[in-house]
């Protein structure tokens, strides 16, 4: 006979009704890498069929699953070999083509986003990595569900500043050719330092290359039960308690992460990767990231004492987080984008959080600046110059920094841009105007850091 | 197989105090062959709330149609009711 504590059961009910604990992302990371051909075809052929066989079962298996536990599971989701280096084989490269297929494939089991639409540059590209950068924009115009992401900085190689010049123009035109939709193409597009190969969260999913086959990787969330443990607590409570009430947290919303991740792998036959424990937060109201500021008494998100704030909260959910899972990987840590977030879209709308703000912030965050509308005017340069300064960021504090952002076709500050869902909308930001023409343009690579010497 | 922890399920039922909620939930178990092993109820501000443990072994029904089973009599009670495998309570709450 065993037996039951109902505190608990009611805790956690709470959680998921009240709080909007959820399972963010079940991602199933896959290798294309036995899909290369010589002709187009041939690997667009080899590919589809290799998604339809593996994920056929995704989303049946994903709903068994939250039946079962009663615990929503927001997003089915598939990870691929960046694509470069699947389709560099071919004779002639067609890299829409190709995410055309992956955008069918994603389509036909259902999942609402596939990534891996990318490649690894950080030291230099290759034919087939040059090739696919070129037509990231028209593949994120003639696609729904394709993500891309490119790497072009890590603490070991530097920062690829080529790379970086070509991907400001990138995002660029991403965003004008899809100008009917506010610019939706660059909110699907990501540029890294120092990726993770293991990342289940979206735009910047990819199966790398040290992946097995296939592997079943999990992102959790809960920013709006952090913030009800944190109000829960009496007025004043110092920060001692309050880093571990969110350890406390991080180890219940990790563990069933986990608990999912692995029922679901077995289910699909296929090994369990890792979990991601994070603190990812939705457009909805009491699920954000900026409401867990607010909570530890930060008028809103931008006050003085918001770096503090997220550096002790990711800092405390990796901490409570990975004693839950045997394997941790993916972004782990608190995630600040800002349509995706109703408490950062109110602060950036009243003027409280600014663009320098965020930069400061994502030294500390888990991964970088995410989800930030900026005037359609702004030159590619200029957006060159943010990516730059924010792989700089990353490379010199060996953690993974990322710029998505979104230059908003004929929109400028005080304007808005709405993606709805998931992608949520956004207040255009203002940026420097300042030129950094002259700097982005120099080409080269910056060097790798010193790794002694710290300061 | 018998007392394997994912043949366990927790059934909370919530809501205002009337006659005969026990019985229905209970009812509904004994026809599908669901042994109660533990059941505990309480009011809390002024809501009936009722915990019982289930092992579904030797239950003839999927864990699917026993949710839905009691689902639908919670819609006829005017009761929220939920139906979970045990273990996410057990790995939530224990180190």
């Amino acid at each position: 006979m065993t037996s039951f504590n109902s505190d608990s059961i009611l805790e956690t009910i709470n959680m998921i009704r009240v709080h909007h604990l959820d399972i963010r992302t079940v991602t199933l990371a896959l290798s294309l890498r036995d899909c290369c051909d010589t002709d187009v075809k041939a690997v667009g052929e080899k590919i589809y069929n290799k998604i339809i066989k593996y994920a056929k079962n995704l989303t049946t298996m994903a709903q068994e699953i939250e039946d079962e536990y009663s615990i929503p599971i927001i997003n089915k989701r598939i990870a691929v070999t960046p694509i470069s280096l699947v389709g560099e084989s071919c004779k002639n490269y067609d890299y829409v083509y190709l995410a055309k297929v992956l955008d069918k494939a994603a389509q036909d089991v259902g999942v609402n986003f596939i990534g891996g639409f990318g490649a690894l540059v950080e030291k230099g590209c290759t034919r087939g990595d040059e090739a696919l950068i070129e037509s990231i924009p028209e593949a994120l115009a003639q696609t729904e569900r394709i993500c891309s992401s490119v790497n072009v900085a890590s603490s070991k190689a530097g920062i690829n500043m080529d790379a970086v010049l070509k991907m400001g123009k990138t995002i660029k035109k991403a965003a004008e050719i899809t100008a009917d939709k506010d610019g939706i193409g660059a909110a699907k597009l990501v540029c890294f330092c120092n990726v993770p190969s293991d990342n289940p969260f979206m735009a910047g999913a990819f199966h790398g290359y040290g992946e097995p086959e296939c592997a079943l990787n999990v992102g959790v969330s809960g920013p709006g039960v952090v913030r009800a443990a944190i109000e829960a607590l009496p007025i004043g409570t110092s920060f001692d308690e309050v880093a571990n009430k969110i350890k406390q947290i991080a180890y219940k919303i990790t563990s069933t992460g986990e608990l999912v991740g692995r029922e679901m792998a077995q289910k699909m036959g296929i090994p369990f990767g890792i979990i991601d424990l994070s603190l990812a937060p939705t457009p909805e109201i009491g699920d954000s990231v900026a409401g867990i500021f607010q909570a530890m008494g930060l008028e809103h998100a931008g006050a003085h004492g918001t770096t503090a704030a997220l550096a002790m909260l990711n800092d405390a959910v990796k901490k409570g987080g990975i004693m839950a899972s045997s394997h941790v990987g993916g972004l782990s840590g608190a995630f600040i984008p800002v349509s995706e977030d109703a408490g950062m879209i109110e602060a950036a709308t009243k003027g409280c959080l600014t663009f320098d703000k965020l930069e400061a912030m994502t030294s500390v965050c888990s991964v970088g600046l995410d989800m930030i509308a900026i005037p359609g005017d702004t030159s590619s340069d200029t957006i060159s110059g943010i990516i730059a300064d924010e792989m700089a960021i990353g490379m010199i504090n060996k953690k993974t920094t990322a710029v998505r952002i979104i230059p908003a076709p004929n929109k400028k500050e005080g304007d808005k841009v709405v993606f709805g869902g998931l992608l949520g909308e956004a207040p255009i930001m203002s940026v420097n105007k300042l030129s950094c023409a002259n700097f982005v343009q120099r080409g080269g690579r910056i060097p790798a850091p010193i790794h002694s010497l710290n300061n | 197989m018998e007392n394997r922890s994912e043949n366990k399920i927790i059934i909370t039922v919530s809501g205002v105090d009337r006659i005969g909620i026990v019985a229905k939930v209970a009812n509904i178990l004994a026809e599908n062959q669901i042994n109660i092993e533990d059941i505990k109820q309480t009011i809390m501000q002024d809501y009936f709330v009722m915990f019982l443990l289930g092992d579904i072994s030797k239950a003839k029904k999927s864990f699917k149609e026993i949710k839905e089973c009691l689902q639908k009599a919670g819609e006829e009670l005017q009761m929220e009711i939920w139906v979970q495998k045990k273990q996410i309570f057990d790995n939530m709450h224990n180190i």
